[in-house]
């Protein structure tokens, strides 16, 4: 049963990930995605030693702001200060996360909710310990669940509702705002909920390794099809697809669950890409034949 | 305090080494990070770096043990693979290279841990301080070690100094140079493996995740004070060093501190004063310069206002004006009216008698000047755009005041013209 | 239909960036019904003066008007197309998905596409003669077919006004002159085209009305008034020489290109 929850919520964070990792990529924000993921860590410090706990609301705000910041930071630095943008991004996730290593140093000392290892891989084995139970004894699963599965509400329903948006903000973003599209505030929305998911990500998988399941899924979706609705249900699959795969051979191995889970992730890249060079070369060797 | 006499005074062996330890590693990653940032190849370092912990893995694996060298081997093997991996995906797919960097790298890293937590579990042997290369322990470097980072920094600085010409040309323009026969390939070659080299031997003051810092924010930081690459790379080699000492100090001081973080965080310090301080490019000179310039337009505004006055042209007789005959010409600001007015009699263009101002030789020539390049420029904007004429004169407004000597001869060159031109738009 | 009121009213319009006047002191009126080209060398400020009328840029002085209005209030009016290369075609969307992008405005983002939108789409498609494309992926067409895709969507907006940015740049023969039949229809049906191009040879034929850039307004007028040597010399043969060199001291010294409470 454990076992179950944990794939379960594994799986909705895959599948957060993977939807917005989709616009992310289509964007070409991989790596602002990333930095967002790392920095996001002082946010969570922060409120965590101020709350004393994990799932508390403040923690979930104040995390989600600080990776809202960074987007905002990565912008001043390029803009304003004229820093070419990927020395943009580098300079400002890793200042954020030295801040964040540093508060953990300083503040967490023999904390063991939040240490150095949590931060790389999460705590997805003792996702099971914060159950929830009602009427006594009837065990409907771990806190973490639930947390994932309001996240998942919000991040799905707003791609649902915004489709037109982000698919324009994604293509296209100079022709949205000539047809009278606010731009800016579909970016910040945008980034908001790529910065929730990883504060809701992070117990479950850590602040470094959730860019494995933000980026790869969403890129082995782009190698498969053409199309954006399918590219959104492929990367689903794939990022879900990791997480069963990953549990298994964690278990087998005994080694990191969230590790194993990315890595079977990109193998998965590495196998889909295979194949499409291997067809695509086929065909054009079949093409070349014809023409002989 | 006590700490920091221990530390600077170098009596502790362990301080040595890390001490020269942090200088060769962050020399080594300002040198090759210079020439990324130049490329704009910042992120690739983001890559190489997560890149390099199955290499370190791999290496302890078949060593088992904390060999030096065989970690090194692994950690470069495994960085030069993720740089040809997201070289290979850009090209042989739709994917762009940021995503490709993002898909390298996560994919290695997650390998890394897996193997860690394999080495771990597994228990055996030595494998105490593994896991230094995620968050950087400055303090664990060996003598060894050190040995090891000098011949690095040895080989980068060898290839920077021979080729540097050649490396140059590779980082501003790959086009010409293949044009001009150079082996672009070779030489991409050659730095990414340097790149790769710089990074493996950091990783151990700094870690995997914060590694790129070292890569990025010098050369970045650098950048702000100079345009001449050779010192851009001596203050980025500087700056750095000057972090890297200083994240060891912090480190050594308080051993619950990882040494990586106050690097970085140091290093930002440094660039973000750099981009308020620094000449011309920083906030603070920029808004001296901008105030300069809105005292400038104030005061040759009130020159170009006098000469508008009734009793300009006459030379024989002294002009004598008030604030309000000058206010009735053109709205000024009262405060910057007073400003202005000082600033020109303390320059002596203006001279005070009882409550009015005399104009001085020196002003009325300054006066005429200005009016003249108002009026060159005008002259010009007719001659070389179809501007309407009711358009001319706001079209010169603000330009009278930026022409230069120099611009001032090559326009009354390519006009004909000399002295102040009739025509008053 | 009131003759008076212009398609585009630009007043001393000035765009820096990064502190240097890309466009400078731009003013001029284009009429409604005409096929109007913005001409001039590369670099001289075609694209932003495009940008900057469909308000994707903020002027640092000077204003635009759109037939006697600001922007917001006849935005439906008008139709913008940029440059081919400014987007990804790689990304996943297909002709009719792009070409329903036309409909989309500011305020029926959150409903999903009706029957009529979908009719419009399909006709403009049609149009631009990709019906046999529509389901196509975008990245799997020919560059004169992406352009049309670009047109054909801006024909869903059904708007007055057109802004184009170099509709004609590597596209096929075909598609160019189906492009310049659709300009036709468009302008007998009233509308205004503004187009820019970089051919100095095909404008005479294209266009009744040019504004010739670089970084000032150079000359406006019908083709042969502006098409003269001295106007083209003072454009492209570097007779702007200390013009330029007046834009680099501008940004080199942080300095305003317009003095604050300078009347227009």
């Amino acid at each position: 049963m454990n076992d179950f929850f944990t794939i379960l919520t594994a799986s909705i964070v895959a599948i957060n990930c993977a939807l917005l990792g989709v616009f992310l990529l289509l964007r070409k924000m991989a790596m602002v995605g990333d930095a967002i993921s790392h920095a996001v860590l002082p946010g969570i410090v922060i409120a965590y030693y101020f709350s004393g706990e994990k799932g508390s609301v403040l923690l979930l705000v104040g995390a989600t702001l600080s990776g809202v910041l960074a987007t905002f930071v990565i912008d001043l630095f390029s803009r304003k200060a004229r820093v070419q943008g990927d020395a943009a991004i580098g300079m400002t996730y890793t200042l954020l996360f030295a801040v964040g290593m540093i508060l953990i140093a300083t503040l967490m000392q023999g904390n063991a909710d939040i240490d150095q290892e949590c931060v790389l891989y999460g705590d997805i084995a003792l996702v099971n310990m914060d159950k929830i139970i009602i009427d006594d004894n009837l065990y409907i699963g771990p806190r973490a669940l639930y947390t994932e599965l309001v996240a998942g509400l919000v991040v799905f329903g707003s791609i649902i509702v915004g489709f037109k948006g982000f698919k324009l903000l994604s293509f296209n973003e100079d022709f949205a705002k000539s047809v009278g599209i606010k731009t800016s505030r579909w970016h910040y929305y945008l980034m908001g909920l790529v910065a929730l998911t990883t504060v809701v990500a992070f117990e479950v998988v850590g602040a470094v390794l959730v860019v494995g399941f933000l980026i790869i899924p969403p890129a082995t979706a782009q190698l498969v099809t053409h199309k954006l609705k399918a590219m959104l249900v492929w990367a689903c699959v794939f990022g879900v697809l990791a997480v069963i795969a990953g549990y298994m051979a964690a278990v087998y191995f005994n080694v990191s669950i969230t590790g194993a889970m990315v890595t079977v992730s990109g193998s998965v890249f590495a196998l889909v890409f295979g194949i499409m060079r291997l067809r695509r070369s086929k065909s054009a060797k079949s093409v070349i034949a014809a023409e002989i | 305090m006590h700490s920091f006499t221990d530390f600077f005074s170098f009596s502790n062996a362990n301080v040595v080494y890390v001490v020269l330890g942090m200088i060769c590693i962050n020399a080594s990653s300002a040198l090759v990070g210079t020439f990324a940032f130049l490329r704009k190849r910042s992120l690739i370092g983001d890559a190489v770096a997560h890149s390099l912990l199955p290499g370190i893995c791999f290496g302890y694996l078949v060593a088992g043990e904390k060999n030096p060298v065989l970690l090194l081997a692994g950690a470069f093997l495994t960085g030069w693979i993720s740089i040809f991996l997201v070289d290979y995906i850009v090209r042989h797919s739709r994917l762009k290279q940021d995503t490709a960097i993002g898909v390298v790298l996560s994919s290695f890293f997650a390998l890394g841990v897996v193997l860690l937590t394999y080495i771990q579990k597994t228990g055996s042997g030595n494998h105490a301080g593994l896991d230094h290369f995620l968050f950087g322990q400055a303090a664990a470097i060996t003598r060894d070690e050190v040995s090891l980072f000098v011949v690095i920094l040895v080989i980068i600085l060898t290839v920077v100094v021979v080729f540097y010409r050649q490396l140059v040309l590779l980082s501003f323009n790959p086009e010409y140079a293949a044009t001009i026969g150079l082996p672009v390939r070779l030489f991409e070659f050659v730095l990414t493996s340097l790149t790769v080299l710089a990074i493996a031997a950091g990783i151990q003051a700094l870690g995997v995740i914060l590694i790129s810092a070292l890569i990025i924010t010098p050369a970045a930081a650098a950048r702000l004070w100079t345009h001449n690459l050779k010192w851009l790379m001596l203050l980025a080699v500087v700056i750095s060093i000057f972090c890297g000492v200083t994240g060891a100090y912090i480190s050594y001081a308080r051993t619950a501190m990882p040494t990586g973080p106050w690097v970085v965080v140091t290093l930002s310090l440094i660039t973000l004063g750099s981009i308020c301080f620094a000449p011309r490019r920083g906030f603070v000179s920029r808004y001296y310069i901008r105030r300069k310039n809105s005292r400038k337009i104030t005061d040759e505004n009130i020159l170009k206002t006098i000469f508008k006055l009734p009793g300009f042209q006459n030379q024989d007789t002294e002009l004598t004006f008030t604030r309000v005959n000058l206010t009735e010409i053109r709205p000024f600001d009262t405060k910057e009216l007073h400003r202005g007015i000082d600033r020109l009699i303390r320059r002596g263009l203006i001279q005070k008698s009882g409550d009015d101002f005399v104009m001085t030789t020196s002003g009325r020539k300054e006066s005429a000047r200005i009016v003249k390049l108002h009026r060159l420029w005008e002259q010009y904007l007719l001659r070389r755009t179809r501007i309407d004429t009711d358009h001319v004169h706001s079209g010169a407004e603000a330009i009278e005041h930026i022409i230069t000597p120099e611009i001032e001869a090559e326009l009354e060159r390519e006009l004909g013209i000399k002295g102040i031109p009739e025509d008053d738009y | 239909m009131k003759q008076d009121i212009h398609a585009i009213e630009v007043h001393n319009l000035t765009v820096s960036y990064d502190g240097r006047p890309v466009l400078w002191d731009i003013d001029f009126n284009l009429e409604c019904g005409k096929i109007i080209g913005v001409i001039g060398p590369n670099g001289s400020g075609k694209t932003t003066s495009l940008k900057a009328i469909m308000g994707l840029l903020k002027p640092s002085s000077g204003f635009v008007k759109i037939f006697g209005k600001s922007l917001d209030e006849v935005r439906d009016r008008v139709a913008y197309v940029p440059q081919r290369e400014s987007v990804d075609w790689d990304f996943p969307a297909s002709v009719l998905d792009v070409v329903l992008m036309g409909r989309y405005r500011g305020t029926n983002l959150f409903r999903r596409s009706n029957k009529t939108d979908l009719e419009i789409a399909l006709q403009s498609i049609a149009k631009v003669g990709l019906t046999e494309f529509k389901d196509r992926q975008i990245s799997q067409l020919s560059g004169g077919q992406q352009q049309r895709v670009f047109i054909a969507r801006a024909l869903a907006q059904q708007a007055d006004l057109y802004l184009m940015d170099e509709p004609f740049v590597g596209v096929d023969a075909a598609t160019e002159s189906a492009i310049l039949s659709l300009l036709q229809e468009m302008k007998n049906q009233g509308k205004t085209v503004l187009i820019i191009h970089h051919d100095l040879q095909t404008v005479s034929d294209y266009f009744d009305y040019l504004v010739l850039l670089n970084t000032r307004l150079i000359a406006k007028g019908e083709p042969h008034e502006v098409l003269t040597k001295e106007n083209l010399s003072n454009a492209y043969g570097g007779q702007l020489t200390l013009l330029s060199k007046i834009v680099d001291l501008i940004r080199q010294n942080e300095f305003p290109v317009r003095e604050k409470g300078v009347d227009l």
